[in-house]
């Protein structure tokens, strides 16, 4: 199929489709990426793994979760028991997100076992199996929104707005999750799951699946025998009630930029957010300087970014502007799904293999 | 066994570090531990082809800067997830203040 046609007919997002083989055949499969100039030294100190800050950030996790728990059952049955549900859904429902990740990297500890550990259970909180979705963001950082390589792809064009809408309270994506690990508990998986998941790993996978569907089909038999929500207020039902946040901040990482493209200043986006978003989201705000440099722990990526920040585009100063910007180019993107927001380089920056920008470019 | 060849003075390596080598159309990474022993492996990762030197060294492994997996550095052994492939290792030694490998 000739480049142009590929570029005006709807593309096809599947990892086993032809945009799979044009991305292969267009050199943007394991590419190589445009990297910020940031002496060794420094970046050794700032690839540094220690345990403090995640200890820390655990423990105060953890310690919150007990207590909203304790609250809410307290409180149950009370108006009063509203806000520690509130709390309690976002800390299981959203900051399990930024866990998973953090941990997944293998950069939020330095002791390999705590990663581990909390990697296990915030993959259990958001529902993915933790096999599956490590070799799923591997791919998503070897092939960063390349359009048939990356399964990662939270906004595809043209955008369902809709459903967009309905990801802030789970739907349809918490059903989706539970039957894709009820479907692994079955030792059957899909040809994209097959096209990154090595042969070897899969028996892990169906193990992790078999343990996460046993603990939430018991749960709903607790809420059944009990005849009480309680058991799915505390297990599975914060990914519905408490998930808004990390849909809210997850969106904002890749929505309305480019594909295809070998360069995360122009298909990341860093967004400044307040402390409070930023503790919940552990740092991955700053979005380009994590795909850039994902060796880099999430404590010290505000460090990173005031070092590089003169040779990326300027962070959008809010999540409100963040949205105001995306918001804008998912519009557009409904009727031209070939548009696309291009992120402006600082005058100095050095365009990084400006054909395949160029190349994304005719789809407007 | 290849020759042995010159990589460059040990104090162009920091402790607890890796550089790169390029020698003979190949790439290598060669490393320095705490006590000053020198270790040799393949250039890239087993898993995405990406230049190990640009990894972080902590104790003895070698974390890849693309996708975080680990090897040890002084076996090759695969230690963590993506990698899942050991690396080759080669022999190294100083001699008379430099670092030379076997290759």
């Amino acid at each position: 199929m000739a480049l142009a046609e590929i570029t005006r007919t709807p593309r096809d997002y599947s990892l086993t489709g032809p945009e799979a083989r044009h991305a292969v055949e267009a050199g943007l499969a394991s590419a190589e990426w445009y990297h910020s100039d940031v002496p060794r030294k420094v970046m050794k100190d700032l690839m540094r793994r220690t345990d403090g800050p995640a200890i820390r950030d655990t423990a105060i996790w953890i310690g919150l979760l007990i207590l909203c728990a304790g609250g809410g059952i307290a409180t149950w049955g009370t108006w009063w028991t509203v806000p520690f549900w509130a709390v309690y859904g976002v800390l299981y429902g959203s900051a399990c997100d930024s866990r998973w990740h953090e941990c997944g990297h293998g950069t939020a500890f330095r002791t390999i076992w705590m990663n581990d550990a909390v990697y296990a259970l915030a993959s259990f909180m958001v529902m993915r199996n933790p096999v599956s979705w490590r070799w799923s963001h591997a791919r998503h950082h070897t092939d960063t929104i390349i359009v048939g390589r990356d399964p990662e792809i939270a906004v595809m064009r043209p955008p369902d707005l809709a459903r967009k809408a309905l990801a802030f309270i789970g739907i349809p994506d918490v059903f989706q999750h539970f039957a894709i690990l009820a479907r692994n508990a079955m030792g059957r998986f899909g040809p994209a799951e097959r096209d990154y998941i090595p042969e070897a790993e899969l028996p892990k996978a169906v193990a992790w699946a078999r343990a996460f569907v046993a603990i939430h089909v018991l749960a709903v038999a607790l809420a059944l025998a009990t005849w009480s929500l309680l058991p799915l207020m505390l297990i599975g039902g914060p990914r519905i009630y408490g998930t808004w946040h990390m849909v809210l901040t997850g969106l904002l990482q890749h929505g309305g930029l480019a594909e295809d493209v070998l360069d995360h200043r122009l298909n990341s986006r860093t967004v400044l957010m307040n402390p409070v978003s930023r503790w919940i989201y552990w740092n991955m705000n700053y979005h380009v300087e994590h795909h850039m440099f994902p060796m880099v722990p999430y404590h010290a990526l505000p460090k990173l970014h005031a070092l590089i920040r003169d040779d990326l585009p300027a962070a959008n100063t809010s999540i409100l502007d963040g949205y105001r910007e995306m918001i804008g180019a998912m519009l557009r993107q409904r009727r031209e799904p070939g548009y696309y927001l291009r992120k402006e380089l600082p005058p100095s920056a050095r365009p990084y293999r400006a054909e395949f920008h160029a190349l994304d470019n005719e789809r407007h | 066994m290849g020759d042995w060849v010159d990589v460059c003075a040990l104090d162009e390596i920091e402790e607890e570090d890796v550089i790169r080598f390029d020698h003979g159309g190949r790439t290598f990474a060669i490393y320095r531990d705490m006590e000053d022993g020198v270790w040799c492996t393949d250039g890239l990762c087993t898993h995405e082809q990406v230049h190990l030197a640009d990894g972080l060294v902590m104790d003895d492994t070698i974390e890849c800067p693309k996708h975080n997996g680990r090897f040890n550095y002084k076996t090759g052994a695969a230690l963590r997830s993506p990698v899942c492939v050991a690396l080759a290792t080669y022999p190294a030694r100083v001699e008379g203040g430099r670092v030379k490998v076997q290759v």
